[in-house]
């Protein structure tokens, strides 16, 4: 679950990031965040992940106060996440068994637990004959499809997807979101942050959207509402 | 899901990723060896220099001239008591008759003539373990019921330990300095090896890698790469020591007593082995500090 209560963020520089935002997304929502470059979404992204703390208000995710967390505590905070990013962040020397198996030793599971989950969530993400390939062997939209495994490996109570199609074609794109969609059915809260409005109109899912750091708009009618607000 | 430790993991990703960064490794290998060459050089040329410095204090020597009523039977065994106390190396007996040959000898005999021997004292050549400590020791054996007077150079004994004391701070100080320049060289060296390998970090840190995790091979690597630049520095600075030692008898200066390296290789192997751990683990320690800020 995530609740930002009235949230600012001021940067060193004086630029005001995020100017009051509040936002809950309970466990089990599929929820697109949507804005304009510059709006805020990446700073939310990284008070979501602990990268950052807020200038002021709470940050509430899973259980945690990120505004007041513990240094030593963060990690922990970050394996309830999974966090998929544009560009992949997949290891180029480890095969895509080796980068999907490596959350799962971070977090301390024992080899025989990794050798039983990783080819699970490899099949789940359709990669089940391309546990050998290194990265450069992959497309790019078998690429994210690994950076998924390897968010999911560790049963995330949540995924928080930066703009996972942004190198990736239509076609792909859609079977990405499609993915992430199978895996919210599953239970997992998702929260996708995305500029392309044809791939948040075709999901009928809450769309969030962002403007000079505050909340424009919040509902069930996709971009739409954003233009709207706008 | 049950938790384990990890810790075996750890240390095998930290001696793989040794060797998978071959090239850094070896330049770190290369300026750790260097620098601990120069740090041990220094630390055996103190060690010499304590040695001369140690030899020509135990060379001045202290005279104590016993009661001309005691036989020279009586006063040889003072010679005993003498030679009880701690910071005494050596009391040698001088009879009277050894005084007045021994005067003869260092001076125009011409001085001495009609003199007989019984006009001279019985006496002890006495040289010290520590000189520092040369006026308790002079009251301690003018104590001695027997000694009539006791002689010390005490200028001399004082200088000679101030020498030794200059050196042991000099040399402390010195090894400090290249002990941290190594180990900033170092910590640079390693940093290159984690800009290589910044956006893994990165990864670790996302998936929610406890900073001890992502710590750990990094300081398995620079405690090998520590221990065997260690080994190598010792196996040269013994080969140059030796080479030197060889140069040096060539050049008719036997005057200087260097110390053979066979008696100072626990001392030199402990101080490398203790170098090469501080320079390497404390060296990564520095450099991943910063990588752990995401």
């Amino acid at each position: 679950m995530i609740d930002l209560i009235d949230v600012y963020k001021t940067y060193e520089t004086g630029t005001h990031a995020l100017n009051g935002i509040d936002m809950h997304i309970d466990d089990g929502e599929f929820v697109f965040l949507v804005g304009q470059s510059g709006s805020g979404k990446s700073t939310i992204i990284k008070l979501l992940t602990a990268e950052l703390k807020p200038t002021s208000g709470s940050v509430l995710v899973n259980g945690y106060k990120l505004e007041s967390i513990r240094r030593g505590k963060i990690p922990y905070m970050r394996r309830t996440l999974g966090v998929i990013f544009q560009d992949f962040r997949l290891i180029e020397n480890k095969t895509v068994f080796e980068n999907v198996a490596f959350a799962m030793r971070v977090v301390g599971a024992r080899p025989r637990e990794i050798r039983k989950r990783v080819p699970y969530v490899l099949q789940l993400v359709g990669l089940e004959n391309k546990g050998r390939r290194y990265p450069n062997e992959l497309s790019g939209g078998e690429q994210q499809r690994v950076a998924i495994a390897r968010a999911l490996v560790n049963n995330p109570s949540m995924i928080i997807a930066d703009e996972p199609t942004g190198n990736l074609d239509p076609a792909r794109s859609f079977e990405i979101m499609l993915l992430l969609e199978q895996i919210n059915a599953l239970g997992t809260t998702v929260m996708v942050v995305t500029h392309e409005k044809g791939l948040v109109d075709r999901f009928t899912k809450r769309v969030i959207a962002i403007d000079e750091g505050k909340v424009v708009s919040d509902g069930m009618d996709g971009y739409y509402s954003y233009e709207e607000a706008h | 899901m049950k938790r384990h430790t990890n810790f075996f993991y750890l240390i095998g990703q930290g001696i793989k990723s040794t060797f998978k960064h071959g090239f850094m490794s070896f330049a770190a290998v290369c300026i750790t060896v260097a620098c601990l060459v120069i740090i041990n050089s220094f630390v055996l040329l103190c060690f010499n220099l304590n040695h001369m410095v140690e030899d020509l204090q135990r060379k001045t020597q202290m005279v104590a001239v016993v009661d001309e009523s005691f036989s020279e039977q009586e006063a040889r065994h003072l010679g005993s008591q003498i030679n009880l106390i701690e910071n005494v190396h050596k009391a040698d007996f001088r009879s009277n008759k050894e005084s007045l040959a021994a005067y003869i000898r260092d001076y125009e005999e011409a001085l001495f003539d009609g003199l007989s021997a019984d006009s001279m004292r019985h006496q002890f050549i006495i040289s010290l373990e520590d000189n520092s400590l040369v006026i308790q020791t002079k009251a301690e054996i003018e104590n001695i019921s027997g000694i009539a007077e006791v002689y010390a150079d005490i200028e001399v004994s004082n200088a000679l330990a101030t020498i030794r004391d200059v050196i042991y701070v000099a040399s402390l100080a010195v090894a400090a300095v290249l002990l941290l320049v190594s180990l900033i060289i170092i910590s640079n060296t390693i940093k290159l090896t984690m800009m290589d390998r910044k956006e893994e970090i990165a990864i670790m840190k996302m998936v929610g890698a406890t900073n001890g995790f992502i710590r750990l091979p990094f300081v398995v690597e620079g405690f090998l790469l520590g221990l065997f630049s260690a080994a190598l520095s010792f196996f040269i600075e013994w080969g140059l020591y030796e080479l030197v030692l060889q140069a040096i008898s060539k050049q008719n200066l036997a005057f200087l007593d260097f110390v053979p390296f066979g008696s100072v290789l626990v001392a030199m192997a402990i101080s490398c082995g203790v170098a090469g751990f501080i320079v390497g683990v404390f060296g990564s320690l520095m450099s991943i500090r910063r990588f752990l800020r995401v």
